[in-house]
C-alpha cells in the first residue's frame, strides 16, 4: 500500500524498527553469550561484552545431564504426536474444506479456550489407573491435544485454496475419492502439510505441562529436564543458558526452513502452547 | 446440504461395494477419526473435570471420594487465595494485552513497508513466539536477577537505580507481563500485518488524491478496515494471557509468597502438589467460565463495531 519512499522520510520508521528488533533479539544474544562464559565471567559485577568463548557449559549440560536422552524423548513424542495428528487430521481438514462442514471448529475452539491443565487432571487420573504414567504413550496421547487441532486448523486454509477441477477430473477418470485425495490433493497441499507439521512439532516440543506431569524419569522431555535442573537450585548460570540455547536451537532451525509459510500457519491457527 | 456435483457426473467405478460406499459417505468417514479422537481427548476430560469438581477426592484411591455438590465452589468463593489468584490473573492480563496490542500495531505498521532484508526482519520477529516457554522463562529470570541481571545493569547505566524484579511482590506481575509482552507482541504484529496486506489500494489512492494526511488515512481507512484483525488478535491474546502458566511457573512458581500466583498456577499447585483433585477441578471450572465469558464478551464487542 505504501510507495517506495527513500531517504529522510524513512529514517524514523527504520530507526524504530531497528530498536524493536534489537529488543526482540537481545535475550537470544545474551543467552548465547552467557552460555559461552565461565561462571566467574557470568557473575562479574559489570557484564562482560568481550571474552574468550568456552564450550565448557555445553559439555557439562550434554555429558552430565543426559541431555541427549531427553532430546531423543522430545523427538519421539513430537514426531509421533505430529504423524498421528496428520493421519487423523488431514482427511478431516479436507472434508471440512470441501464439504463446508464447520462442525469440527467447535472442538478447535474448545481446545483453544480451555486451559490445558483442565484436560490434564482427568487424563492424569485415567493414565494412573491404566498404569501409563511415565510412558511414551501417555505423552503422545496428551500431545495430540496440541497437534491435532493445530494441524486441522492450518491445513483447512490450504485445502480451500485447491481448485476442485483437478480432483473432479480424476473422479471422472474412474479414481475413487480416497485415491484422488491421496494421489492428487495431498501432493498439492504439501506446503501446507509441511507448515502444519513443523508448527505442530514446535508446539509439542515446547509443551511443558503435559510432559511435566505425565512423563517419567525415562521419558522426560527437554523442557521438563531443564526445569528440574533449574529447580534443584542450580546457580550455574552458564549451564542454564547453554541448556536454554540447546532447547531453542532445533526449533529455530525448523522454523527457518518453512519461514515463507509459517506466518500464514501461525496466524491461521494462532495457537500457543 | 447438496451432494458434491462430481458424483452425478462420474461413471460407475470399478472396485468393491466398500469403495463405492466410502465414496458416497466420505464427507462423514473422513472427519470421523479426528472427531472421535478430539471427543476422547477434550470433551470427555472436560465432562470428567466437571464431575470431579463436585467431589471431595484425592489422587489416591485409598481415600474414598464423596460427592459434595457445589461445596467446592462455595469453598472457592470463601478462599482468599482464590480471590487473590483471580485478581492477579486479571492484573497480568490487563498489563500485558493492551501494551501488546499497541506495540503490535506499531510494529505491524513498521513492517508493512517495502524494505530490504524483509525475510531477515520477519525471522527476527518470529523468534520470540516460537521459543520454548521454559527457555524464555529461564533466560528472562537470569536477566532479571537482582544482583547480576543485565537489566539492572542497564537501569543503573541509565541512572534509574536497581530493581528487585521478580523478588518484589509489587513488581513481580508487571515483570512477568513484560516477558509476555516480549514474547507475544510479534504474534499481534503478524496478525495485523496479514490484515494490512489484504487491504485494497483504491481507498488509499483516493485519499491521497484528495490530499488526506497520513494520519487521516490511518484514522479513516486503515483503522476501520483493520477491525477484524484487531479483534482476532485481541481474542487470542486475552484468552492466552488469562491462561498463562509456563512462564510464571518457571520464573517464580507463584512467588514471592503468593504475589504471582495466578488462577492457573494456583490450580496447578492444589492439584499436583497438594493433590486435592476435587477442589482443583472446581478452580479450573471457574477459570474456564471466566475465560469463556471474556471470549464471548470480545465477540459481542466485535459484532457491535
Amino acid at each position: 500500500m505504501s510507495t517506495r519512499a527513500t531517504g529522510w522520510r524513512n529514517l524514523l520508521p527504520n530507526l524504530l524498527l531497528l530498536i524493536a528488533i534489537v529488543v526482540m533479539l537481545f535475550p537470544f544474544v545474551w543467552m548465547i553469550m552467557m552460555s559461552l562464559k565461565t561462571q566467574v565471567q557470568n557473575t562479574a559485577a559489570v557484564p562482560l561484552w568481550f571474552f574468550t568463548p568456552t564450550w565448557e557449559n555445553y559439555r557439562n549440560v550434554i555429558e552430565r545431564n543426559n541431555f541427549l536422552q531427553f532430546t531423543k524423548n522430545s523427538m519421539i513424542v513430537a514426531l509421533s504426536a505430529t504423524l498421528i495428528g496428520m493421519v487423523l487430521g488431514l482427511p478431516a481438514a479436507y472434508a471440512i474444506a470441501r464439504f463446508k462442514q464447520r462442525g469440527l471448529s467447535l472442538w478447535i475452539l474448545i481446545s483453544r479456550i480451555i486451559p490445558y491443565i483442565t484436560f490434564l487432571l482427568p487424563l492424569f487420573l485415567v493414565f494412573t489407573k491404566l498404569n501409563l504414567i511415565g510412558s511414551y504413550t501417555a505423552l503422545i496421547i496428551s500431545h495430540l491435544i496440541i497437534t491435532l487441532p493445530l494441524i486441522v486448523w492450518i491445513t483447512i486454509a490450504f485445502f480451500e485454496d485447491i481448485p476442485t477441477d483437478l480432483e473432479e477430473a480424476a473422479l471422472v477418470d474412474g479414481s475413487s475419492r480416497v485415491g484422488a485425495f491421496v494421489r492428487i490433493i495431498l501432493p498439492l497441499v504439501a506446503p501446507g502439510i509441511v507448515t502444519a507439521g513443523i508448527l505442530a512439532m514446535i508446539f509439542s516440543w515446547n509443551q511443558f505441562l503435559f510432559s511435566l506431569i505425565l512423563g517419567g524419569p525415562n521419558t522426560k522431555t527437554v523442557p521438563v529436564a531443564v526445569f528440574n535442573f533449574l529447580s534443584y537450585g542450580s546457580q550455574d548460570y552458564g549451564a542454564i543458558a547453554a541448556a536454554a540455547v540447546l532447547i531453542t536451537l532445533p526449533i529455530i532451525l525448523l522454523s527457518l526452513t518453512v519461514q515463507k509459510y509459517i506466518v500464514k500457519g501461525l496466524t491461521a491457527g494462532g495457537v500457543k502452547g | 446440504m447438496t451432494s458434491a456435483p462430481t458424483r452425478t457426473r462420474g461413471q460407475p467405478r470399478p472396485g468393491g461395494s466398500f469403495s463405492s460406499w466410502l465414496d458416497r459417505n466420505i464427507r462423514w468417514v473422513f472427519p470421523l477419526p479426528a472427531l472421535a479422537a478430539l471427543f476422547a481427548l477434550t470433551i470427555l476430560p472436560l465432562l470428567f473435570n466437571l464431575i470431579l469438581s463436585t467431589q471431595d477426592r484425592s489422587v489416591s484411591d485409598a481415600l474414598p471420594s464423596r460427592s459434595v455438590g457445589l461445596g467446592n465452589f462455595v469453598q472457592a468463593f470463601q478462599d482468599p487465595r482464590f480471590w487473590n489468584a483471580t485478581k492477579l490473573m486479571f492484573e497480568f492480563t490487563l498489563i500485558a494485552v493492551p501494551l501488546q496490542m499497541l506495540l503490535g500495531l506499531g510494529l505491524a505498521l513498521l513492517l508493512n513497508r517495502h524494505m530490504r532484508a524483509q525475510g531477515l526482519v520477519r525471522a527476527a520477529v518470529l523468534l520470540p513466539m516460537i521459543s520454548t516457554p521454559v527457555a524464555v522463562g529461564l533466560i528472562w529470570a537470569l536477566m532479571m536477577d537482582p544482583n547480576l541481571g543485565v537489566l539492572n545493569y542497564f537501569l543503573q547505566t541509565l541512572g534509574l537505580g536497581r530493581s528487585l524484579w521478580l523478588a518484589d511482590p509489587r513488581l513481580v506481575i508487571p515483570a512477568l507481563a513484560l516477558v509476555d509482552i516480549w514474547q507475544w507482541t510479534p504474534l499481534v504484529a503478524l496478525i495485523l500485518l496479514a490484515g494490512l496486506q489484504t487491504m485494497p489500494d483504491d481507498p488509499f489512492e483516493a485519499a491521497r488524491i484528495d490530499g488526506a494526511s497520513s494520519w487521516q488515512a490511518f484514522r479513516y481507512i486503515t483503522w476501520p478496515l483493520l477491525q477484524p484483525a484487531l479483534f482476532a488478535a485481541l481474542t487470542i491474546r486475552l484468552i492466552d494471557a488469562l491462561k498463562t502458566f509456563d512462564i510464571i511457573e518457571v520464573m517464580t512458581q507463584g512467588g514471592p509468597g503468593n504475589a504471582s500466583e495466578t488462577l492457573n498456577v494456583y490450580a496447578y499447585h492444589t492439584g499436583f502438589e497438594f493433590l486435592r483433585v476435587g477442589y482443583t477441578a472446581s478452580l479450573l471450572t471457574l477459570l474456564l467460565v471466566i475465560v469463556a465469558v471474556v471470549a464471548i464478551g470480545v465477540n459481542l464487542l466485535r459484532r457491535q463495531a
